[in-house]
């Protein structure tokens, strides 16, 4: 009797192991992925001291909240995207678009792997920001859960979105570039190094369409104390906005990446 | 159904240029056919029209029963590639590499077996991206066949391959031979298509120009050969198309041995010069 066909999930298995091998492997590139967050940390730690005025908050607990929100949108979005249009420039999604792998089984392994970084990272952040810059882990349930759904819709909001753009990038050698320009504008006005109720109103209401804004403000509403909310735009955490932000730019990833993703260059 | 490919009127334009500008090609199952021709001849357009990367513009396309252009999962089940260029994950062995590729696969061959096959036995543990160029080829091979295909495509499969590397290949191919693989293989080495091919396609400028056994191609069998010898005057030569009967009035001549006596037909790269040249 012929052997069944290999499924879907264990393939996708598959993949991810074969993904995270080939990130912890590669020593820069993993350097890159966990030690970056890390290193800015300590940096803006380090370089801006202090509180927050009229919150009682240190500017270092506001940076740990707000990397932990867009580490993962780092390794979701502008890593996922990299990966992929290099992966294609070098012809490896033509070779897997050839053999009898189901195609969600690449999607399924890249998903594993943004998974798993992203956990890697949130506990490294959450760990430092214990130990050194005076985060208290929240105790009520509320918190945790908040905590949970912020990290599963905004990894799967930039999850979508990186495969997205890796389909649309033309040329992987470009891509460094294309994606981290308006990542890293994205981070400014987002509230992640700068608090927003220091920018213009209008840059706010830009960076409200964006998922980073809604990602590290939820990552702040669950690790700040109440008191920094009247830093946020509206003087509130504004959850269930977030929410349909984040959920929004799912549905729309979704439909993008369908359509846009692309197995080889021609 | 005997018949493991057959084009029929395969056309494929990019933009106003006609890549491949009608070809009929069949293929039975068990043989092994070159493809050869000059660079944009349109040799890697019909293979991956065949292979369900590339749709085309009119044509009928049949390979193992199937349209590729609709081809599902069982079908690529069946059919193993090897693409001209295509990357690895660099950081992953030899060894995970063909493993990997073999678990898409129902019942894949051995992954040691295929590594010993290419020759990369003394490389299994190292990383693909440390590979060299003729390497990594071989890697591309190992993962072509890893899922026991019934019919495999190989694209300029021996670029960069040295000597050796290049006999080992062709002994591999001829084991796959045995096994009853049907192999298409497009080729720049005019050796490698004698050496490996039961038929011969020449494709220049989008279209088949002659196909035949290689021994035969283009007329080559009763094509005119060269005799040469020498005498006390210096070395002498002979275009004929009876070299038997020139060599036996030499015998004569001579009375026994033709000093520094060759009959040479002419080689499948003159034939296939002589083609190209003839179309351009």
């Amino acid at each position: 009797m012929q052997p069944s066909a290999p499924t879907s999930l264990q393939l996708g298995y598959g993949r991810t192991v074969v993904e995270m091998k080939n990130l912890i492997r590669n020593r820069q590139y993993f350097g890159f992925t966990v030690l970056f967050p890390v290193m800015m940390l300590l940096l803006f730690a380090s370089i801006f001291t202090g509180t927050i005025d009229g919150t009682g908050v240190q500017v270092s607990q506001v940076y740990v909240a707000g990397i932990i929100g867009s580490s993962l949108m780092s390794t979701a979005f502008v890593g996922l995207a990299i990966g992929i249009a290099t992966e294609r420039d070098a012809g490896l999604l033509k070779r897997l678009a050839g053999t009898p792998m189901p195609k969600a089984a690449y999607f399924i392994g890249k998903i594993g792997m943004v998974l798993i970084v992203s956990v890697i990272q949130t506990t490294v952040m959450l760990v430092l920001g214990v130990s050194l810059f005076g985060v208290s882990l929240p105790r009520s349930f509320d918190a945790w859960s908040t905590f949970g759904w912020v990290f599963l819709l905004g990894v799967t909001a930039s999850t979508l979105l990186g495969i997205s753009a890796g389909g649309l990038i033309r040329d992987a050698k470009s891509a460094a570039a294309v994606m981290n320009l308006p990542f890293v504008a994205l981070q400014f006005i987002s509230g992640v190094w700068i608090t927003v109720d220091q920018l213009p109103s209008w840059l706010v209401k830009v960076s409200q369409v964006f998922p980073l804004h809604w990602i590290s403000r939820g990552m702040r509403s669950v690790f700040l104390p109440d008191s920094f909310k009247v830093v946020e735009s509206g003087g509130s955490w504004q959850l269930g906005t977030a929410a349909i932000v984040l959920a929004v730019w799912c549905v729309a990833g979704f439909f993008v990446c369908v359509r846009s993703f692309r197995w080889t260059r021609g | 159904m005997t018949d493991a490919i057959s084009l029929r009127g395969v056309h494929k334009r990019y933009g106003n240029f006609a890549a491949v500008d009608g070809v009929d090609l069949t293929v039975a199952l068990g043989e092994i056919v070159a493809v050869l021709g000059p660079n944009g001849a349109g040799k890697t357009t019909t293979v991956e029209v065949c292979e369900g990367y590339r749709t085309r513009d009119a044509g009928e396309v049949n390979v193992l029963g199937f349209d590729p252009a609709t081809a599902d999962s069982a079908w690529r089940e069946r059919v193993g590639i090897v693409l001209q260029t295509s990357g690895f994950t660099d950081e992953l062995s030899v060894r995970e590499t063909v493993a990997h590729f073999g678990s898409m696969y129902r019942s894949p061959r051995d992954t040691d077996e295929v590594i010993a096959a290419v020759g990369l036995t003394d490389k299994a543990g190292a990383r693909a991206g440390s590979l060299s160029g003729g390497q990594q080829r071989r890697l591309d091979v190992a993962v072509g066949v890893v899922g026991r295909p019934e019919l495999l495509f190989l694209d300029e499969p021996t670029t960069g391959f040295d000597p050796e590397a290049r006999r080992h290949f062709w002994g591999l191919i001829h084991s796959l031979r045995r096994e009853g693989t049907t192999i298409v293989l497009t080729t720049h080495y005019l050796e490698e298509a004698e050496a490996l091919a039961d038929r011969v396609a020449v494709m220049v400028s989008g279209k088949i120009k002659a196909i035949g056994p290689p021994a035969t191609l283009g007329g080559r069998a009763e094509a005119a050969a060269m005799v040469r010898w020498a005498d006390d005057d210096g070395p002498h030569e002979l275009r004929t198309t009876e070299p038997t009967k020139v060599v036996a009035e030499l015998a004569a001549l001579f009375n026994g041995e033709v000093p520094e006596l060759t009959v040479a037909r002419p080689t499948l790269e003159d034939i296939y010069l002589q083609m190209i040249a003839m179309e351009r």
